[in-house]
């Protein structure tokens, strides 16, 4: 197994090992499930989808997925076992794919644990179950970008409270950048600024996903967001690690 | 032959503060050197910038002739290296982080299975085996972390403060530990005990603000009439009394 993997396995063995990942997924289901048969109107809609679940997911991931992020580097500076892990002969690049990639299949079983409402749609009606997957494609999108911004966040402070709120601002800019209020205000005043807004908006391309639209440019898109802020966490970690 | 440790011109600063200053020696094979020192003296800084933990300001150093800036996977591969505290993974079993340790280094299945239980032998962790980390005692707890630094059976070991939180019994046993090792390797152990260099160590290092005062065989800094602990106050105290 490479170096990468067996530090994402362990990592994600110490989600299950503390209470964090069964706090996590109870909040997750439950408010994703009170959001979509509530404010979502899933049976009021009278469709077999998903969507109001999709529409959702953004906004829930954003408040969750850096309550995840934020002890990824600072516990393991609490603990001086970051001394240990960067000692070991592995590349610095190794254990920060390695921890994203348990965070990442950590938030993917999350997610999979929603599939009594895939259930439900099944035997309400007659859904397109391709689309289904494609949104759920694009769930595991958003989760990677956020999980990428809050990563590299909490590389670069000691203070958990501090990474929390600063990955929810930047996550938020990003998934907000696409949203109709910034770009109608930016459109009617600097029409090119709203294009760039568009074009970096996570939730833009995130509705294609849900629509049932996998864009190859969507997927490169959504892998350079994630690959630009693991790289950014690797260089931010190499500076802060002994501080 | 090279020596396997060589460190040249290693300095550190930490703002203004320069915490290891000018700092050269060699460890040979078969050299277990007592790095001496008073608290804040810079021995765990230099400690972490061997182990590739601290990046240098100036001046580097080759592990078994592999520079620590350029060939940093090859140096830890060849290094053994127990970090000031001890830090471990508290909620992973004993076994269970040592084999993460040992699979990182590349062993797996039967011959992982062996080195864990050579690494345990020797350091008397096979009674505690399948606990937690955090349910063990202190000296313990240190056990596990030079389980860790040996299980690979490197040819340099780096450790700091090996024997800090021992009671008398379990530091004879590392000291001895240590003396078994010592023929082929090259060690380096930190310590404030001076009883311990005079038993283990083949020559000492005392450093204090950063800079070495004394490099010689534990016999040869006692003169006639005096202990160690007289020449080691003699030795720290003399600079700040003449700045
Ligand atoms: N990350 C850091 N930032 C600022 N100062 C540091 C840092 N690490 C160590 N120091 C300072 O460097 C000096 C040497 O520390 P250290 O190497 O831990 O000493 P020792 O292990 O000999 O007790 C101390 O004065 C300590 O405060
Ligand atoms: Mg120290």
């Amino acid at each position: 197994m490479s170096p990468t993997l067996i530090v994402a396995r362990r990592e994600l063995a110490g989600y299950f090992a503390t209470p964090v990942a069964y706090v996590f997924i109870v909040i997750f289901l439950v408010l994703s499930g009170a959001l979509t048969f509530t404010l979502g109107g899933f049976f009021a809609r009278g469709q077999a989808d998903l969507s109001p679940f999709f529409n959702f997911i953004p906004w829930l991931f954003l408040f969750l997925v850096p309550a995840l992020t934020m002890r990824l580097w600072a516990e393991e500076r609490r603990l001086g076992t970051i001394e240990l892990l960067l000692t070991l002969p592995i590349t610095q690049w190794q254990a920060v794919v390695g921890k994203f990639l348990a965070a990442w299949a950590f938030c993917a079983v999350a997610l999979a644990l929603t599939f009594p409402l895939w259930v439900t749609i099944n035997l309400l009606g007659n859904p397109d179950n391709g689309v289904v997957l494609a949104g759920y494609a694009g769930c595991l999108m958003i989760a990677g970008s956020y999980l990428a911004i809050g990563a590299a966040l909490s590389a670069a402070t000691k203070n958990q409270v501090i990474a929390f709120v600063l990955a929810v601002a930047v996550c938020f800019v990003f998934a907000a950048a696409g949203s109709p209020i910034v770009t109608d205000f930016l459109s009617q005043r600097v029409p090119l600024m709203a294009e760039i807004a568009r074009g970096l908006s996570l939730t833009e391309r995130f509705n294609g996903f849900a629509r049932g639209i996998i864009a190859l440019r969507d997927i490169v898109y959504f892998a350079s967001f994630i690959l630009f802020f693991l790289f950014l966490n690797a260089v931010v970690l190499d500076h802060r690690k002994a501080d | 032959m090279p020596a396997l440790i060589e460190i040249e011109r290693l300095t550190r600063r930490f703002g203004a503060f320069t915490a290891v200053d000018d700092v050269s020696f060699n460890v040979a094979k078969g050299e277990v050197l007592g790095f001496l020192g008073p608290n804040g003296a810079g021995k765990s800084t230099t400690m972490k910038m061997l182990a590739g933990f601290v990046t240098p300001t100036f001046g580097t150093a080759r592990i078994a002739g592999f520079d620590i800036a350029t060939h940093p996977v090859e140096a830890k591969r060849a290094m053994g290296f127990l970090p000031e505290g001890a830090p471990t993974y508290p909620e992973m079993t004993v076994t269970d982080f040592l084999a993460f340790c040992g699979r990182i280094r590349g062993f797996s299945g039967r011959l992982l299975d062996e080195k864990l239980a050579i690494a345990m032998g020797q350091t008397q962790l096979e009674g505690v085996r399948l606990q937690p980390i955090e349910t063990l005692s202190k000296g313990f707890k240190r056990r596990v972390g030079l389980a860790q630094a040996l299980l690979h059976d490197p040819p340099v070991l780096v450790l700091d403060e090996p024997t800090d939180g021992l009671d008398p019994n379990q530091k004879h046993e590392v000291r001895d530990l240590i003396q078994r090792m010592a023929p082929d390797k090259a060690i380096i152990i930190s310590t404030h005990i001076l009883e311990e260099v005079a038993a283990v160590c083949t020559r000492a290092i005392i450093i204090a603000r950063g800079k070495i005062l004394a490099d010689s065989p534990p016999a040869a800094l006692i003169r006639p009439g005096q202990t160690l602990d007289q020449v080691f106050r003699e030795l720290t105290l003399a600079p700040r009394e003449a700045a």
